[in-house]
Order: structure tokens, then sequence, then C-alpha cells
């Protein structure tokens, strides 16, 4: 089957709810490791995103998530199936700030890319940090910021790039817990303010759940799409309603089955 | 048992504290200086000792008094020998830092000129100056010119294979991240390989500095130069061929000790070009 990546053209501005900015159909990739076998990450996967909705994959570790994420953002070409998604931007696990760049230069620099004047980008992305909780650290250079605000400056840097879609690889994967639940609640208030359609990449359940509109629950790898949950709970969540507490059960029982389906009779 | 302790005295007087953070800083300038000058003067007194003690004859080993007393006593016209090797080794230097970094740059972008230019860098390294000596006289007459090249071929590869190095460490997933922003090719060279390369850069062009000035000396025992003052390497030369040795160390002291400002005012340029890869408690000259 031939593949396509096609992009759709944006949405009218004023970022309505509403028309899918991504679809995937049978999504098939498999990739070649170090020692030059073939691993195959997904099979066949397909899924959608309505605009402005929070999607999160859910899944075992190496279930092909970040390959799905690669995929969406343009960086590889699926080998199987048809990709039709807006212009998406990656936000990785590791930050990934460039240590020779002030806080605010690396937020601003998709629009340095984009040949934005430096002044200008830099007003932009400063009037960004006030809103993010990053006033009075435009200046500071990564190595002197903490877990969380490093991750807060990448998402400015995201924001930044103007993209319809927003990829977010296990964004708070690297932080403490205490930390983490902080950045859950500052991400649930951003998009609040800030609405975009975002996929959302973890393998914290919880984490799912509580920013979500809906949950997509992966098999391992292989990678497929073996449960969906919708999440109606009104937010803010805590993680404690026993709303979001036994979609938490019924994500992690969906979990269950598809490793016990993939390991069993393999 | 606890040993007694030095009571501080209280000093801290408000006008006096201004006084107090510059003496604080002169000592501790004073204490990064005490390490070398205590080995320097352990070395020269050993030299002294050894050298006193006759069992090599002055012409071999001069003691460092007459060391010091010809330096004094030539100290014009090793002066004057000191300004063309001190040329050469500047400009050579940074026409080997600009080649070497310009061939990184190519090498990197295209996996064709690594497979054409790379072997032929390394080769380059085992070529005895003496070969191609007589070529670049008889190319360049008996200036500057072929100094400069025998410079710029000793130094070139120390700046071109750390930076080469260099430019290939940038992280795959930092390059994802710069497409997905859009960055054209250039753009990620701009904005993310060539800072990230620079570090590794400056530390090729440090081993440069330091191999350019023993450079400058095979540059002119190796060629032919008119004029009163032909470079300091043309002056050992000749005073050890008339066993004027004492002149002939005074002169390789100099060398010395250009070698050494060389590579401090390098750690001064890196901490203006890449702050972010100077270490704290680095180097200090």
């Amino acid at each position: 089957m031939p593949s396509t990546i096609t992009h759709p053209p944006a949405p009218p501005a004023g970022g309505r709810v509403g028309g899918l900015a991504i679809a995937l159909r049978d999504v098939a990739h498999t990739f070649t490791d170090r020692r030059g076998s073939p691993v195959p990450a997904l099979a066949g996967v397909s899924l959608q995103a309505r605009h402005g909705e929070v999607l999160a994959l859910v899944g075992p570790s190496g279930c092909g998530k970040t390959t799905l994420l690669e995929l969406i953002c343009g960086l590889q070409a699926p080998q199987r199936g048809a990709i039709e998604c807006e212009p998406a931007v990656l936000m990785p696990q590791r930050d990934l700030l460039l240590a020779w760049l002030s806080a605010v230069d690396n937020a601003a620099l998709a629009l340095r890319i984009a040949h934005v004047p430096r002044v200008r980008a830099r007003n932009r992305a400063a009037a960004l940090f006030a809103q993010l909780g990053l006033d009075g650290f435009e200046h500071s250079h990564p190595a002197e910021l903490s877990g969380g605000m490093r991750q807060r400056v990448a998402f400015a840097r995201t924001l930044l790039s103007g993209k319809p879609v927003l990829c977010l690889d296990e964004p708070f994967g690297a932080l403490d817990a205490i930390t983490r639940a902080e950045m859950q609640d500052w991400l649930a208030s951003a998009l609040a303010s800030e609405p975009r359609t975002v996929v959302l990449v973890t393998h914290d359940v919880e984490e799912a759940i509580v920013l979500a509109d809906r949950v997509l629950v992966l098999s391992p790898r292989p990678g497929r799409v073996v449960g969906e949950l919708a999440v109606s709970a009104p937010r803010p969540r805590a993680r404690t309603d026993g709303a979001v507490v036994a979609l938490r059960e019924r994500a992690l029982e969906l979990l269950a089955r598809a490793r016990c389906n993939t390991t069993g009779p393999a | 048992m606890s040993e007694p302790r030095l009571q501080s005295t209280h000093a801290g007087a408000p006008q006096s504290s201004a006084a107090a953070r510059i003496g604080r800083r002169r000592r501790r300038a004073a204490r990064s200086l005490l390490a070398p000058l205590a080995l320097l003067a352990i070395l020269l007194g050993a030299w002294e000792l050894y050298a006193d003690a006759g069992t090599a004859s002055s012409f071999v080993l001069p003691a460092p008094h007459e060391v010091a007393s010809s330096l004094w006593n030539n100290a014009g016209f090793i002066a004057g020998n000191l300004v063309p090797t001190a040329e050469e080794v500047v400009l050579g230097i940074a026409l080997a830092l600009v080649l070497g970094f310009a061939l990184a740059v190519l090498i990197h972008f295209s996996d064709t000129l690594r497979r054409a230019v790379y072997p032929l860098a390394v080769g380059s390294q085992a070529l005895p100056i003496a070969v191609i000596a007589p070529l670049l006289v008889f190319w360049w007459g008996f200036g500057m010119l072929p100094k400069l090249a025998v410079i710029v071929l000793i130094c070139f590869f120390p700046v071109l294979v750390t930076t080469v190095d260099g430019l290939g460490r940038i992280e795959r997933d930092q390059l994802k991240l710069l497409r997905t922003l859009d960055a054209s090719r250039w753009q990620a060279f701009r904005f993310a390989e060539l800072p990230a390369a620079l570090p590794a850069a400056i530390s090729g062009a440090r081993i440069a500095l330091a191999v350019g000035v023993i450079g400058a000396y095979i540059a002119e025992s190796q060629t032919i130069t008119s004029g009163a003052h032909a470079g300091l390497g043309h002056e050992i030369n000749a005073d050890l061929a008339v066993l004027q040795t004492p002149r002939a160390y005074a002169a390789a002291l100099v060398l010395f000790a250009l070698a050494i400002a060389c590579f401090y005012a390098l750690t001064l340029a890196e901490r203006a070009l890449a702050p972010w890869a100077a270490q704290p408690g680095g180097e200090t000259p």
C-alpha cells in the first residue's frame, strides 16, 4: 500500500475546536536497529484527533510511541498506511535546550529559524515567560535552571513554533514525582488558556487521564491501539477524583490484557 | 585531642571591606602563582646544582646563571630575532586555524570530501619537512611565506580533527528537534552544530598553539632566510654551530615563554568565545 503524508490547509484562524487535525489509517512501520535487524515498531495503527483535542497515548516501554510521534511530525515517512496531519512540532522527553543560548533565546529558537529579527523574537518569547511562570529567568542559561523550569522553557519553544499540533514525548518523564505533579497541573492550565491539538505520549496512566480528552492504550511492540477511554470528567481534575481513579483502573486493566495477548502465544 | 584554633579577630568594620576584598583577591592571585613559581624554582635549582657539579661541560649544558647573563647581555639581539619568529607563529597559527576549521566544516558537510581529504590530511603529518622545504623556498623565496607554509602544515591537523569530531558529536535527537522546528541544514549548523563544536575546536587550537612554536623552529631550520634578524630558530642553530650554547639556551627560553603566553592568551579568548565550555576553576594564567 502506498504511504502518503498530506498536510491539509491550516484551519481558519481562531483555533476553533472541531474537524480533524490528525488522521492515521493503518500505519505500520519497521525500523532497523543498530545491529541491522528489523524491529517492527507499529503494526497497523489507526487514530484520529480533532482540533483542540488532547489525545494521550499510553503503553509499555518500547511500544513504538516515539516512532508514532516521529511519523506524525513528518520526521519519517510511514512504510504502510496513510497519515494526514496538520504541521506538528515535537517536544522530546529531554528538554534539549541549547547550552549556549539564554532561556529566552532557546524559547525563541523557532522564531529565529523563521527569520524573525532577534529583538522581536526575544520580545515575543519574553511575553510568554510571564505566562509560564518563568519571569525573571529570561537571561539565565539552561544550566542555571531547575529541571521543571527547563521543561517549561522547552514548552515555550514548542508553543512559539506556531504549529497547530504539539507532540509531547513523555514531557515529564525525567522529573521527580513532586515536580512532575506540579508540571502536570501547570500544563493543564497552560492548555486551558492556549488550546492546541496535543498528542501526549506517556507511560504514566494517571498523567494521561488528568490531562487528556481521550486516552488510547497501545500494545507492546509492534504497537497497535488495543483500547480507548474517553475522559469526560470536568477540569481541573485531581488525581484523587473518583472518576479519575476509576478510569485509571480500567486503563491498567487494558494494559495488562494487551501484554498477555501479545506475550502469551508468542 | 583537638588542635588549638586560631581565633579570628573581628576586623569587619564596613569601611575596610573594599580594601579587604582587594587584599583577598591579591592573596588568591599570589596563591595561584605560588605552585608554578615554586616548581620553576625547584627545577632551576636542580639544573644549577647539576651544571655546577661539572659533569657536563658548559658547551653541553650551561648553568642557569650563564643562560640568564647571556639573555641579559644579548637582550637586544634576541629581541630582534623574536620579532620575526613571533610574527611567524601568530600568523602561521591563525592561518592554520582558519584552514583546519574550514576543512573540518567541508568534511562535515560532504562525505565524499571526507573520504577524499581525511586520509591525505593524516598522511601530511608524516611528511618530513626537509623533503618539501626546497620546493617551498623555490616557490616563495627567502621571506616569511615558506615558513608560514610549514607552520600551517604542522598546526592545521589538530584543529581539523577536533573540529570534525566536535561537529559530529551533536545528538541526533537535537537535530530531529530542529527539523520539527523547520530548521534548514544550514540553520541546524549555525544554531546547534557550530556552537556545540566550538569547545572541541578550541581544544584543537590549544594543541596547535603549543606545537606552533616548535613548528616555527622547524620552519626556520629547514628554509633559508635573508636579513640580520632571521628568527630565534635560525639563531639557535647558528649559536649551537659555534658553541655559543648559553645564547642558544637563552633563545630557547624565550621560545618556551612564547608558547606559554600563546596558550594562555587562547584560554582568555575561549572564555569570551565559548563561556559555556569553560570549566569553573579551570586554568588561570
